[in-house]
């Protein structure tokens, strides 16, 4: 039930993330390695639109390569129907787009 | 074929019977030098049970028409030695998966088949006879691809294969898949477009896992998955040129 454009954005999604997951680990092992409290990691991101820019970019690429992804899974094991699917892949989107949103705002605002 | 010493012990060979409901049903068949699956089947309706069906023509690996599932795998029966498949003396013979069974051993092929023309299997001419015969270079990488993928004898063992065919009662499956690719290589078609579309749907090339089912078990080692990796660019560029 994966039709060219949903297939498109999905890879499209991924050449996204690549770079952003990479960004992210090293961010991770800088911050760990470096010993960065919980307000130094936040004093640094708060105010910060790159960082706002970067996690957000990465938390809508997310939701939409899972949602698309989830949509394959649950259509193979559940047999469900294109409308049902139509509706499950867009609320999967802004269930997973809304959460990760919502910790971006939480960390940059 | 030879027979082997008299003592040899016969084979015990279960045999599906029935349509969608049904049982296996035990034979005790000869053992012979060189046999194939085919051959076992063929003893059985000869010798054992007339009203056996199964379905065959050319016992040479051509017609494409003989493949059943052996011990749970997919094969072409009258290349399939015995000898390589059987297990402490026993093979099991079941109709094909992933469509529907008429009766023992038979499938019906329809749905296999009809899944080739939605994918745009057929050839659609660009000249008439008036016109000069067109050279086809088979150097060109054009050429090579269809060359790759033009060699399938529809026997319907990827499509068997394939987890997605079983997930998906919609998707084209592999073989389907394989022959738009090859005509999407073909200079003499005139259906690119169409084809592309085609393959783009519900139902369509980007459905594959790419886990590569189909080419373990293709006797005759085609790859339709680097023939559905095909046409997965080629839907991508036409899509990016506005044309699907
Ligand atoms: S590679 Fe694709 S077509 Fe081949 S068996 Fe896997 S899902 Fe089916
Ligand atoms: S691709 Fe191979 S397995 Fe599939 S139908 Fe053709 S010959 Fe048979
Ligand atoms: S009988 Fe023709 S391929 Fe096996």
């Amino acid at each position: 039930m994966l039709g060219v454009r949903l297939y498109m954005l999905q890879r499209l999604t991924a050449l996204i993330m690549a770079p952003l997951v990479m960004g992210h680990i090293a961010v991770m092992i800088y911050a760990v390695q470096g010993g960065l409290s919980a307000s130094e990691i936040l004093g640094r991101t708060q105010g910060s639109l790159l960082w706002a820019v970067f996690y957000g970019t990465f938390a809508v690429a997310v939701a939409l390569h899972a949602a698309i992804g989830l949509r394959t899974i649950i259509h193979e094991t559940m047999g469900l129907g294109r409308s049902s699917l139509a509706v499950l892949t867009s609320a999967l989107f802004v269930v997973l787009a809304g959460m990760g949103l919502y910790a971006v705002y939480a960390v940059t605002a | 074929m030879t027979d082997l010493p008299p003592d040899t012990a016969p084979l015990r060979v279960s045999v599906w019977r029935g349509a969608k409901a049904g049982a296996f049903e035990t034979f005790d068949v000869p053992m012979q030098e060189s046999q194939t699956v085919l051959d076992l089947v063929a003893w059985i309706q000869q010798n054992a049970d007339p009203t056996l069906a199964y379905r065959y023509a050319c016992r040479v690996g051509m017609c494409g028409s003989c493949a059943m599932m052996v011990n749970g795998v997919p094969r072409w029966t009258c290349r399939t030695h015995v000898s390589k498949v059987m297990r402490g003396g026993t093979v099991q013979v079941a109709p094909l998966r992933n469509l529907p069974v008429i009766k023992d051993l038979a499938v019906d092929m329809d749905p296999f088949f009809d899944k080739w023309t939605e994918a745009g299997g057929a050839f659609f001419p660009t000249k008439s006879r008036a016109d000069a015969v067109e050279p086809i270079l088979p150097e060109t990488p054009a050429r090579q691809e269809a060359d790759a993928a033009i060699e399938c004898i529809n026997c319907a063992v990827c499509y068997a294969a394939c987890d997605v065919v079983s997930a998906n009662p919609d998707y084209l499956g592999p073989a389907a898949l394989n022959r738009a690719w090859s005509l999407v290589n073909d200079v003499k078609d005139g259906a690119l477009d169409a084809r592309l579309t085609a393959v783009s749907g519900a139902g369509g090339c980007h459905n594959c896992h790419s886990q590569q089912g189909c080419v373990a078990h293709c006797p005759n080692e085609l790859n339709p998955t680097a023939s559905i990796a095909g046409l997965k660019r080629a839907t991508v560029r036409a899509a990016l040129r506005g044309k699907s």
